[in-house]
């Protein structure tokens, strides 16, 4: 999976499963206070990101996760360490 | 402390005879069965697949996602009813923003939640993977803690479980409350699941009719060839007001609660007796300070059972048999709606008073020995209820009964 595909995965799973307005997804937008996503919806991320990408991770891991683009970095590097030890499957 | 006339100023309904007040009335004068076949329970290894059938309701584009995830099934029927009941009571996103509305629900299950929940446990062995969602859809008190936030409620809030008189007792407390001046509107009503999951046990007990060639023939209440209840759900609401309150918002009264009994029988778990429904009904009767014979009709919590009915036939004749007001369960047609009943039969009798018929009975076809002593309507007829009694029983030998006056 490339960069921009997991980019695209993430796009749409803010749209699809959190039901965010496409417009508001920025590299600058910040989680909390412009795409909604609280405490409880990080709990739910957590599930997604483990169907979606086949790594786990805990609410903690998120902590320095901001913005969106934090958030599209997370979930590359992540995916970049499955691949290195060639635990992903995707 | 003030004491306040209680009346009934909105109610909705979300059921297997009906998904509104409009088609319920219809299907309560036609005397049309809400019962069918769920293949999943035979797969299930059920002994009966036999249930009140209920399309799911799709909340998706009508609730923002964080209102919706939280609600169990149960809890998205209550929504519906909710959303009919504030409106039939002229009550607005503004006036609940400004006034101190409480919600009381009846409801003792939440098990689709709570199997789905311990599913994902076992499979995944990592409780993080459960999501957000599943605590607040598997507590008993899902249907109050939900809808409070989604319609901003800021009075009373919880939940009643006293097994199938959970919905009768919700509108018992609301009245107490709202009777003694500490509320002056509160939602009131029941929610039942209506999955296989939420049966399987009562299935366990072989209480449920086997009669799965003719559905609509399953749900017999006080029928010598009854062979037990069919499990049905959805929800229902009721908005009760003060009086006071109704005539200064100038709501529409649809009748006045006048009488709450109830009892403990005090004896088995699923064996009922006659005294304690009896002392519920007579302390009803009291309380609303009326004689038996004023009583017009009465909604029986009558289950199809072979004991249970028996046993409130009993009750009943010790205190009408002179009177010998006109009854029926609407169970009948509706099966049998656990927590969600006791609200719900109140909503159907009330349906009844302000269109002048009695539901049917159906299926009752061959009296047995106590029902015979009974004035079971078998067919709608078109008559005057002034005033009626809505009986609810369960488990553990809870009882409840309800009182209800056409408004005047």
């Amino acid at each position: 999976m490339t960069r921009e595909e997991i980019i695209h995965q993430i796009n749409i799973l803010f749209v699809d499963e959190f039901e965010i307005d496409e417009t508001n997804i920025g590299l600058s937008s910040n989680l909390l206070d412009v795409l909604k996503i609280d405490s409880l919806d990080l709990v739910d991320l957590v599930v997604i990101i483990e169907k979606k990408f086949g790594f786990k991770i805990q609410a903690e891991d998120m902590a320095a996760v901001k913005t969106v683009e934090d958030f599209y970095s997370f979930v590359i590097d992540r995916v970049d360490q499955q691949k290195q030890t060639g635990g992903l499957s995707i | 402390m003030a004491i306040n006339r209680v009346v009934i100023t909105g109610m909705g309904i979300y059921s297997c005879i009906g998904k509104n007040l409009e088609e319920v009335k219809k299907n309560l004068f036609y005397g049309k069965s809400g019962i069918g076949i769920d293949p999943e329970r035979k797969a299930l290894g059920f002994r009966s697949s036999l249930t009140g059938l209920i399309e799911q309701p799709m909340l998706k584009g009508i609730l923002p996602r964080r209102l919706r995830v939280g609600l169990a099934q149960e809890g998205e029927y209550a929504y519906l009813s909710t959303v009919e009941a504030l409106k039939l009571a002229m009550i607005d996103e503004e006036f609940l923003e400004k006034n101190e509305i409480g919600i009381i629900f009846g409801n003792d299950s939440s098990a689709k939640a709570v199997i789905e929940c311990v599913d994902t446990m076992r499979e995944k062995k990592d409780t993080m993977l459960i999501g957000s969602a599943s605590i607040f859809q598997s507590m008993n008190s899902t249907v109050t803690m939900n809808l409070a936030c989604i319609f901003k409620l800021k009075g009373i809030n919880f939940t009643v479980s006293a097994a199938c008189a959970s919905g009768s007792h919700s509108i018992g407390m609301g009245y107490l409350l709202v009777k003694n001046g500490l509320q002056n509107i509160v939602i009131c009503g029941g929610a039942q699941e209506i999955n296989a999951y939420s049966m399987g046990s009562f299935d366990a007990l072989s209480a449920f009719s086997i009669r799965e060639d003719s559905p609509a023939k399953a749900s017999r209440p006080f029928d010598k060839d009854r062979d037990g209840l069919i499990p049905s759900g959805g929800a229902a609401s009721l908005v009760l007001e003060s009086y006071e309150s109704a005539i200064k918002r100038g709501a529409n009264i649809l009748g006045e609660i006048v009488g709450y009994g109830f009892s403990s029988n005090g004896e088995h778990i699923s064996q009922p007796n006659v005294e304690g429904p009896v002392r519920a009904i007579k302390m009803s009767l009291n309380e609303a300070n009326i004689r038996a014979d004023e009583i017009d009709y009465i909604n029986a919590h009558a289950t199809s059972t072979i004991i249970g009915d028996e046993i409130e036939a009993k009750a009943i004749n010790s205190i009408f048999n002179i009177s010998k007001p006109y009854i029926s369960s609407t169970k009948s047609l509706t099966g049998h709606e656990c927590w969600m009943a006791g609200a719900s039969e109140v909503l159907y009798s009330i349906l009844m008073m302000n269109n002048s018929f009695i539901a049917p009975n159906i299926n009752y076809e061959n009296p047995d020995e106590e029902s015979s002593k009974l004035n079971i309507v078998s067919h709608t007829i078109e008559n005057n209820i002034n005033t009626f009694l809505s009986n609810s029983f369960g488990f553990g030998g809870t009882n409840s009964a309800i009182i209800v006056k056409k408004f005047r």
